[in-house]
């Protein structure tokens, strides 16, 4: 757990300017204009400590880890532990909890895997808890991005199993008043996001987790956008499962996390198998390491390791409540600021806490013109359905620009953008 | 002219909003005729594009669709032109077509052949926007060949 435990004093815009000066590319120019970076919901920029600290382990470390006797491998090995032990107390877990993966998306598909063989019978009776059948249901939300949704759909297709969402009112809010009658004896996962990546509203997961406990239903959290945004503790979460990626949180592409508690992962069958991954083979089969390793068969991501960790320190060192705060201004200076413009719609609910993300349309114009309009000025927002397609279809819309900040946003990021949006209709003549 | 009105010239900006050919209509009996629905995966645009022919000759080409200026506008260009031309013609004009598009910005379209097209010519130094551009002359084609 970070930041709450320090007087979370606010950032202040001279704090910010400091921290913004550690991101190179944000000072670019792009189309002779300053660079506006409001795209961190995509993937973040990353601080010159994180890129750094992947080249200082090639230039004075690299070595496969957990094998081999010699120096570098076991200097390897320990940049590669120490990384998942800062990783794993930056979520609030243990080490042996935190899984590595290439991304979020691997990380639940790890799970939806694991649950099909454990379903096919691997495990045995110990990982009876995640098999899967005809009658069982998996429930997830009508929020979801893609990569929270397809998984389960695929895992109910493999297991025979019946897949089932918590819908969205007209505002885009969760029915939160639907989970009870959705959660039932036959419902053994519910799989949710903590936060929207397209609305950026903060979902009480107390109401998800308490239905599934009352029946004895895994829970799977999403926490691709809240990781980076907020202070998370996967044990004030009551969690069994958390999926986060490192690029968004100032990491490296290519390297993302899997919280499981521990008995739960030492019972789940393994997804990919291999090397690293094993106590004793002969030619007919396996006995497998406990968690984590068991889920990580092959040579692993070392440096990536390494730069996540060195970001997770940044924000440490920071504090998330801090990050949470000043974006929670953003947000909201966002979301009335785009409000308040003629011919611009704000997609989400407005009573709703959200991180600095926020979804509109400019009546009239498209969101890949508005896109490129924005980035004429300089301006990088992202544009299209953000892979969430049953979300923008239940908003009536088939794509959104999306405004999304982080630590180094500034106010005059967000007034850039009012300003820019505000002159796109007359533009495009409409 | 700077890029971005070069992407946005006057008569994309005008065809997006007249959208002419669209929206769909029956096709007239005794004419062959030929449907495409094309979809861009990435932004979620899409378009269905019917044309009609008599022997060699297009006699009416005619659409629906959802997406940005330049999708629109470009189906709305073509629908124009499309009803004039053999299939021989319009295949001469989709090869210039796609040529330009692929050029980075380095082509000067022939204007005799590519008409009000040449527009497009900007649409080619953003090669995330060639994709809108080229929908319903895809489609277009899909559909004579269906037609066929």
């Amino acid at each position: 757990m970070t930041g709450q435990t320090e007087a979370a004093e606010a950032l202040t815009a001279n704090e910010v300017a400091r921290i913004k000066a550690d991101f190179e590319i944000l000072e670019h120019q792009v189309n002779g204009a300053d660079m506006v970076y409001l795209d961190s919901g995509a993937t973040s920029q990353k601080p010159r400590c994180v890129y750094e600290a992947e080249q200082h382990y090639y230039e004075n470390a690299n070595a496969a880890v957990h094998r081999g006797a010699h120096t570098l491998a076991v200097e390897a090995t320990d940049i590669f532990e120490q990384g998942r032990e800062t990783v794993a107390k930056f979520i609030g877990a243990k080490t042996n909890e935190l899984v590595w993966t290439s991304n979020a998306t691997e990380a639940l598909n790890l799970i939806s895997y694991s649950m099909s063989n454990a379903s096919l019978g691997r495990g045995g009776d110990a990982a009876a808890r995640f098999r899967l059948g005809p009658g069982d249901e998996i429930l997830t939300t009508e929020l979801e991005h893609h990569a929270n949704l397809i998984p389960w759909q695929e895992l109910a297709f493999r297991t025979g199993a019946t897949l089932r969402y918590v819908p969205i009112a007209e505002d885009g809010s969760l029915r939160y008043d639907l989970i009870d009658s959705l959660v039932t004896e036959r419902t053994k996962l519910v799989a949710f996001t903590h936060v929207s990546n397209v609305l950026g509203t903060i979902t009480d997961t107390r109401r998800f987790v308490d239905a599934a406990r009352r029946v004895g239903a895994l829970t799977v959290l999403d926490g691709c956008q809240s990781v980076p945004h907020l202070p998370v503790d996967v044990k004030a979460l009551d969690v069994d499962f958390m999926a986060f990626s490192g690029h968004k949180m100032l990491g490296p592409t290519g390297i993302g996390g899997l919280y499981g508690r521990e008995e739960l992962l030492n019972a789940m069958p393994p997804f990919l198998t291999g090397g690293s991954m094993i106590t004793v083979v002969d030619m007919e089969h396996a006995e497998y390491l406990p968690a984590p390793q068991r889920f990580e068969a092959g040579t692993q991501r070392i440096s990536q390791v390494h730069g996540l960790a060195t970001a997770a320190s940044y924000l440490d060192e920071i504090g998330m409540q801090r990050i949470a705060d000043w974006e929670e201004h953003l947000g909201a200076l966002l979301y009335e600021g785009l409000s308040a413009l003629e011919g611009v719609r704000v997609f989400g609910p407005v009573d709703a806490k959200r991180i600095g993300t926020v979804p509109f349309e400019v009546i009239g114009v498209h969101p890949h013109d508005v896109g490129q309009f924005l980035d004429s000025r300089g301006i990088a927002v992202r544009v299209g359905h953000h892979c969430a397609q049953p979300l923008h279809r239940a908003l009536g819309v088939t794509a959104t620009t999306r405004a999304s900040t982080y630590l180094y946003n500034t106010e005059d990021d967000v007034k850039a953008l009012i300003e820019a949006v505000a002159s796109v209709r007359e533009y495009f003549g409409v | 002219m700077n890029e971005l009105d070069q992407l946005y010239q006057q008569v994309i900006l005008d065809h997006s909003k007249r959208r002419i050919g669209s929206p769909l209509v029956e096709p007239e009996t005794g004419h062959r005729h030929g449907e495409s629905h094309q979809h861009n995966p990435i932004c979620g645009d899409q378009i269905r594009v019917r044309v009609e022919l008599e022997g060699e000759q297009f006699t009416a080409m005619s659409w629906e669709g959802d997406g940005c200026s330049i999708s629109m506008a470009s189906a709305s260009v073509l629908s124009e032109m499309l009803p004039e031309l053999t299939r021989e013609q319009f295949l001469d004009k989709l090869d210039l077509f796609r040529e330009m598009m692929r050029s980075k910005g380095t082509m000067t379209p022939d204007e005799e052949v590519l008409e009000d097209a040449v527009a497009f010519a900007g649409v080619s130094k953003f090669p995330a926007r060639v994709k809108c551009a080229m929908l319903a002359w895809v489609a277009a084609e899909v559909a004579m060949l269906e037609a066929a």
